[in-house]
């Protein structure tokens, strides 16, 4: 019998069960849902108030800011969260501008509170993670905008953060 | 021409580490000098070979040699030359190069030592770092190479190594340019430094498996490499700093660390690496754990392997990665023949690296340090699991889902505050035996003192929970510490007669691991009271100004007075502010937080106003402006609380780790290990 090891044992295996709840409830409470607008929809009231990272085309024409209030309001257009599909059909520019040109996709109201970020423009990757709203709208408590151009691999050139 | 040859020395030096492994392993199977010497040569001839390559790609980034496209992509003619140099680390391809380079130049320092009684270990040292540092070069050679050039082919331009068939070469008129962001000197240093604490972790592993195979394992392979395994922490904690230090004075999101993959993928070497550290010194002590610091010493390779893979690889997305490449799948391959090989080695080692001392007692100092090493490494593993959240939650919910910084900074904040705990018991633990009895006669008074000094906070700084348990791991472990010097010191001065700073001067050179140790251990008490304030305490606020008007915040009255529009150097166009701080109602300084803007890349870089000091950090960024006469402009103010620890500690922790490696170790561990050399020379020459 060797008492040390086992108490020493005994002592690590407790601390990592508790651990083990503990970041499992950590996990549940802090951990964000990738989704698109798309599956946003279709959940619908079942995810409000969870954190969700959406991603979606910026519809210039929608783009509304009050300086002074320091509100932003856009909307975004659905497009796939696929890597390879995005390739697929030409690359995240071509994906892009499909998406904000074409009236039968999904879309959702953004609002969020903060400086306007220059890279919010027509045809601009948003990536935002906050909640959904019973009204449907969507929370954004931080927006990371990507700009597809010629600088594409030079990250994070065309990546912009900002947050709340 | 230039570019042909830096390739052309680029496959001659592949080829020969790869010749260098192959003798090396021929010479220590057959117990041939003459075929390990041949090794060794081939091996020292790396270094000079790369420099030669590394100096034609530094020649063509710095003449604007466009054709080539790593030059094209990472300079251009507006940058300066200092810039065009260090560019050679800008992109994934050059990097790798630059890898190579310095872990030729580790290993050639290595192979030039005096060997003689270790004889037996060099073909294996030899074989190992060659086989990685063929590795990286087979990258270059294979898949990335930084001297491929354009050529105008009837599908297009496209980067190619050799020209192909009727192909024109094409040369663009000027290049890309560094990334602005990347144009800052923690940026210039960062990198490197990293790299340089990688590549030194290599020398430890290289060791650890010429242990395994000779079967020479006892704590040689540890002595030989100690200072290694000291700037290697060293290397990489300051690489992990300025990567904070630049975040912080260039992204302008006032904070300097975001639990980003690239971040996170570097700080797991050190975590393992740091737990290396810590268990090496049981095993040099009481001969304890051999196979643990085996498993540890392979472990941090394949970090350090991984780490490199993620940040050049573009496996994982965030704001560091370079391109999508090729090679993403080689170093899998890589990093499992690895781990895989290094495992059967030990377990083939297995009953030799047992030992037969026990743990005695739980409070032992053994034990203690068993469980600093479980820490470390559940951090690793929460880092780990971290950033592979979205995968392996794919892989079982099939949900894609993600964790950012508040799920890594609830779960490892407990973590964190055991360890620092730890760092107050274990150096009043004994080795051996100890009892819970001796142990709290040793902490009762420090603990007592560091409540004390929560008390006051909590009557006259916070009362959050969080704050004042920090503040009182932080105050114990830096008291205990103390009292540790203060102890030693007075042991000397009563026995020596010295007085109190000689004895104080030569307790640190007699013990320099010890002392140096709990020096760094000071400094990072100091790093937890920055990081502690600006977590807990940091407040933030933004508001659009005229002339004249101003914003208050935790205290600081900031005045806006004044914008101007100038050209600035390297093709920016500089928008500069000017505020006026006041604290109450006195005037305390001017600040000038800035937007650079960059025609050539059409990005702009928030450069933030700051007024360090002690107590905190004001930090003022302009977000947007319109002309002085109409709207006026926007600003981001953060008061970042005793944030300034954090840089004053990490400046202190390289003294001590200066202390621990330059200073020649005289304890009495290293004076019997020095006493049993002899013996074994004067019975060997019987």
């Amino acid at each position: 019998m060797q008492p040390v090891k086992f108490i020493i044992g005994g002592v690590l295996i407790l601390a990592a069960v508790g651990l083990g709840f503990y970041s499992f409830s950590v996990t549940r409470q802090t951990a964000e849902y990738f989704m698109t607008v798309d599956e946003l929809i279709a959940e619908g009231q079942t995810v409000v108030g969870k954190n969700i990272r959406i991603s979606g085309a910026v519809i210039g024409d929608t783009i509304e800011y009050d300086a002074q209030s320091l509100t932003l309001k856009f909307t975004v257009a659905h497009v796939t969260g696929d890597n390879d599909e995005i390739e697929a059909q030409g690359g995240l520019a071509e994906v892009l501008h499909t998406a904000v040109t074409d009236p039968t996709r999904n879309h959702i109201d953004v609002v969020y509170e903060g400086v306007m970020p220059d890279l919010l423009r027509d045809e601009a990757q948003a990536i935002m993670t906050g909640t959904l709203h019973v009204d449907g709208t969507f929370y954004a408590e931080e927006l990371l905008l990507k700009c597809p151009t010629r600088y594409e691999e030079a990250v994070p050139g065309q990546v912009e953060q900002a947050s709340r | 021409m230039i570019a042909d040859f830096g390739y052309g020395i680029l496959v001659v030096t592949f080829l020969l580490s790869l010749y260098s492994v192959g003798a090396a392993v021929l010479g220590a199977l057959n117990k041939s000098t003459a075929i390990v010497e041949s090794a060794r040569r081939a091996m020292l001839l790396t270094w000079p070979l790369l420099t030669l390559s590394s100096l034609a790609l530094i020649y063509l980034l710095v003449n604007n040699h466009y054709e080539v496209e790593f030059v094209y992509q990472v300079t251009s003619r507006s940058m300066p030359t200092y810039l065009k140099i260090t560019a050679l680390w800008g992109g994934q391809s050059g990097s790798l190069v630059f890898w190579s380079w310095l872990m030729s130049a580790f290993a050639s320092l290595v192979t030039l030592r005096k060997w003689d009684r270790d004889r037996e270990f060099l073909p294996w040292v030899i074989a190992v770092a060659s086989l990685t540092m063929a590795f990286f070069l087979a990258m270059n050679v294979l898949f990335e190479n930084p001297f491929a050039r354009f050529w105008q082919t009837a599908a297009g331009v496209e980067a190619y190594t050799f020209k192909p068939a009727n192909a024109l070469p094409f040369a663009p008129q000027d290049g890309r340019g560094l990334n602005p962001l990347l144009r800052h000197i923690g940026m210039v240093i960062h990198p490197p430094m990293l790299y340089l604490g990688f590549v030194s972790f290599v020398i430890p592993y290289a060791f650890a498996i010429a242990a395994l195979i000779t079967g020479r394992t006892d704590d040689r392979w540890i002595r030989l490499t100690r200072r290694w395994t000291l700037w290697a922490w060293l290397f990489l904690a300051l690489g992990l700093v300025l990567g904070g230090r630049w975040a912080y004075d260039v992204l302008g999101w006032g904070g300097y660390w975001g639990w980003d993959p690239v971040e996170v993928a570097a700080f797991i070497p050190w975590l393992i690496g740091t737990a290396f550290l810590h268990s090496v010194m049981i095993q040099e002590k009481r001969g304890m754990f051999k196979q643990w610091n085996m498993f540890l010493i392979v472990l941090t390779y394949c970090a350090v392997i991984y780490g490199t893979f993620v940040t050049r690889s573009g496996l994982l997305s965030s704001v560091h990665a370079f391109a999508q490449s090729a090679i993403g799948p080689m170093f899998a391959v890589y990093l499992s023949l690895i781990s895989i090989g290094s495992v059967a080695l030990i377990i083939w080692r297995w009953g030799d690296l047992s030992s037969d001392i026990e743990l005695k007692s739980v409070f032992s100092r053994e034990s203690l340090f068993l469980i600093n090493n479980f820490l470390f490494l559940t951090l690793a593993f929460i880092c780990y699991l971290g950033m592979n959240f979205p995968l392996v939650a794919e892989i079982i919910t099939n949900q894609r889902v993600t964790v950012g910084p508040i799920w890594y900074e609830r779960i490892t904040a407990p973590l964190f505050a055991a360890l620092m705990f730890l760092m107050g018991v274990a150096p009043l633990s004994a080795w051996g035996n100890s009892t819970l009895r001796t142990l709290g006669r040793a902490i009762w008074k420090p603990a007592v003192v560091s409540l004390g000094i929560t008390t006051v906070l909590f009557f006259t700084y916070t009362r959050n929970a969080i704050a004042l348990t920090g503040f009182f791991l932080v105050s114990f472990v830096i008291l205990v510490s103390l009292y540790e010097y203060w102890r030693g010191a007075r042991a000397r001065q009563t026995s020596q007669g010295e007085n109190f700073f000689v004895a104080f001067w030569k307790l640190t050179a007699r013990n320099p691991r010890r002392y140096g140790g709990y020096f760094v251990h000071i400094s990072m008490m100091l790093m937890a009271i920055g990081i502690l304030g600006i977590e807990l305490f940091q407040v933030e606020t933004q508001g659009t100004v005229q002339v004249d008007q101003s914003i208050n915040l935790g205290g600081y009255t900031v005045k806006y007075k004044d914008i101007a529009q100038f050209p600035g150097p390297d093709g920016r166009q500089v928008t500069r502010a000017v505020v006026s701080v006041y604290q109450g109602d006195q005037y305390i300084s001017e600040l000038h937080p800035r937007i650079d803007y960059y025609f050539e890349s059409q990005q702009s870089m928030t450069i933030p106003g700051q007024r360090p000091t002690l107590k905190d950090d004001l930090y003022i960024l302009l977000v947007a402006w319109e002309p002085v006469s109409t709207a006026g402009a926007t600003f981001k103010i953060f008061v970042n609380p005793l944030i300034n620890w954090l840089w004053i500690g990490s400046i202190l922790f390289s003294a001590g780790i200066l202390i621990a490696a330059l200073i020649p170790d005289r304890s009495r561990a290293a004076v019997r290990e020095k006493k049993s050399v002899q013996v074994a020379q004067t019975s060997a020459a019987d």
